[in-house]
């Protein structure tokens, strides 16, 4: 059977899916994201659909499930390039794909993984020093 | 009723022996219904090629237009309505001037001394033969206007959909004129592409130029900004004029948390914002 393959680039998992999402591929895909977030430690996952023509329902729902499984993991899942056409689609079929976050390219894609650290982070210190300033 | 051979010939022979009479008394016929917007000249050298074009297909024994004998008439009929529907000319003059042949024939026969029985026949089949030319015009102006229509809409759509770099990372779509369904479409086609090519997270869809939003309006920009967002950029609409937030607002269009700026000008501000000061403002 044919497999998506996970690279691991910093602290990002990319996801580049060249074949055609058949419903075994994708639940392979999810089960190996999974796995590969555990063993690398890694905050963010990125999934490039630039080659995908199609993109279906179950498809749609596979990429939030992976969101998902991701974020109870800690990692944040951006999708990317999306084409036009898709998109299109989409709309028209009335699917938001509710709960998928997406990014032009991979690009903008690490950018905003990157700016969601900073925040999350951020949002740490602050959590760190609101104890201190209410015992004042 | 179809034209026989003979009568064909009987009525090419007239044609040879009066071509001038014909040509003039037709050219006279036209001239009346075009009301001096092409000139004389001009519709001498039509009527006379037109006339060499009747006289070619009747002597060929032509039984009536679309035989292939009528081919090179039916070539100058479809030259001559395309040449009149460019000029601006009505269907119906175009047509007239074709039927003034038969009024200019009719002359002819009642001059004749031989208004018998047997001239009286050719002329009802000739002029049957006429019709079908008159109706041929008229089907070709028809088409040929349609052409121009289907042209000039394909040019509109090409024209009038620009999509223009702003700045770095964002794109405006300056709609002008009224947006249907095709209209729609293109931009929504041609915006998603430049966010692609481009790589641009934002984009900016200024309406200043449509004259009038209804829900149907309403529902092709949004449709737009979500396969926007399913892409990964996020729109912003301006040039929102007050007749128009107020008819929005009457018909009860949601646009949910899409921001919307009366000007361009602040929606490109508010793109700037949300780009360059990022940071800081965490």
């Amino acid at each position: 059977m044919e497999r998506v393959p996970v690279l691991k680039i910093g602290d990002i998992l990319l996801v580049s899916i060249q074949i055609d999402m058949e419903d075994q591929v994708a639940l392979q895909l999810q089960e190996d994201l999974a796995d590969k977030i555990v063993v690398t430690g890694c905050h963010g996952v990125i999934i490039d659909i630039s080659a995908l023509d199609i993109v279906d329902s179950f498809v749609g729902r596979t990429l939030a499930t992976i969101a998902s499984v991701s974020k109870v993991l800690d990692a944040d899942t951006v999708v990317v390039g999306m084409r036009p056409a898709v998109a299109i689609t989409l709309v028209e079929l009335g699917l938001s794909l509710p709960g998928i976050r997406t990014a032009l390219n991979v690009e903008l894609g690490m950018k905003l993984l990157a700016q969601e650290r900073e925040q999350y982070e951020l949002d740490l210190e602050d959590e760190d020093e609101e104890p201190a300033v209410s015992t004042r | 009723m179809a034209l026989s051979s003979e009568q064909g010939s009987r009525l090419a022979d007239l044609f040879k022996g009066h071509e001038d009479a014909i040509i003039a008394s037709w050219t006279e016929e036209i001239a009346r219904t075009t009301r001096g917007r092409l000139s004389r000249a001009e519709l001498q050298r039509q009527t006379s090629e037109l006339q060499k074009g009747f006289q070619t297909a009747l002597r060929g024994g032509a039984p009536n237009l679309h035989d292939d004998l009528a081919a090179e008439l039916r070539a100058q009929l479809a030259e001559l309505s395309s040449t009149r529907a460019r000029q601006g000319f009505t269907a119906n003059e175009t047509a007239v001037g074709v039927f003034a042949l038969k009024d200019a024939m009719l002359e002819l026969v009642q001059k004749g001394d031989e208004a018998d029985a047997g001239a009286l026949r050719d002329y009802i089949a000739f002029s049957a033969f006429v019709d079908q030319a008159a109706l041929f015009t008229f089907d070709t102006y028809v088409r040929i206007r349609e052409e121009l229509i289907a042209d000039q809409a394909e040019q509109l759509l090409e024209l009038s959909t620009p999509v223009v770099k702003l700045w770095e990372g964002v794109v405006a779509v300056p709609l002008v004129g009224t947006l249907d369904s095709a209209r729609a479409q293109v931009v929504m086609e041609r915006l998603l592409q430049t966010l692609v090519d481009t790589g641009s997270p934002y984009a900016i869809i200024d309406i200043t130029g449509v004259p009038a939003v209804d829900t149907q309006v309403a529902q092709h920009i949004l449709k737009t900004v979500v396969a926007a967002r399913l892409m990964g950029a996020d729109c912003i609409i301006s040039g929102i004029r007050p007749q128009i937030a107020q008819t929005i607002v009457a018909l009860g269009i949601e646009f949910g948390d899409i921001a919307t700026k009366a000007t361009l000008a602040d929606a490109l501000r508010h793109v700037l914002r949300l780009t360059g000061t990022k940071r800081q403002e965490r």
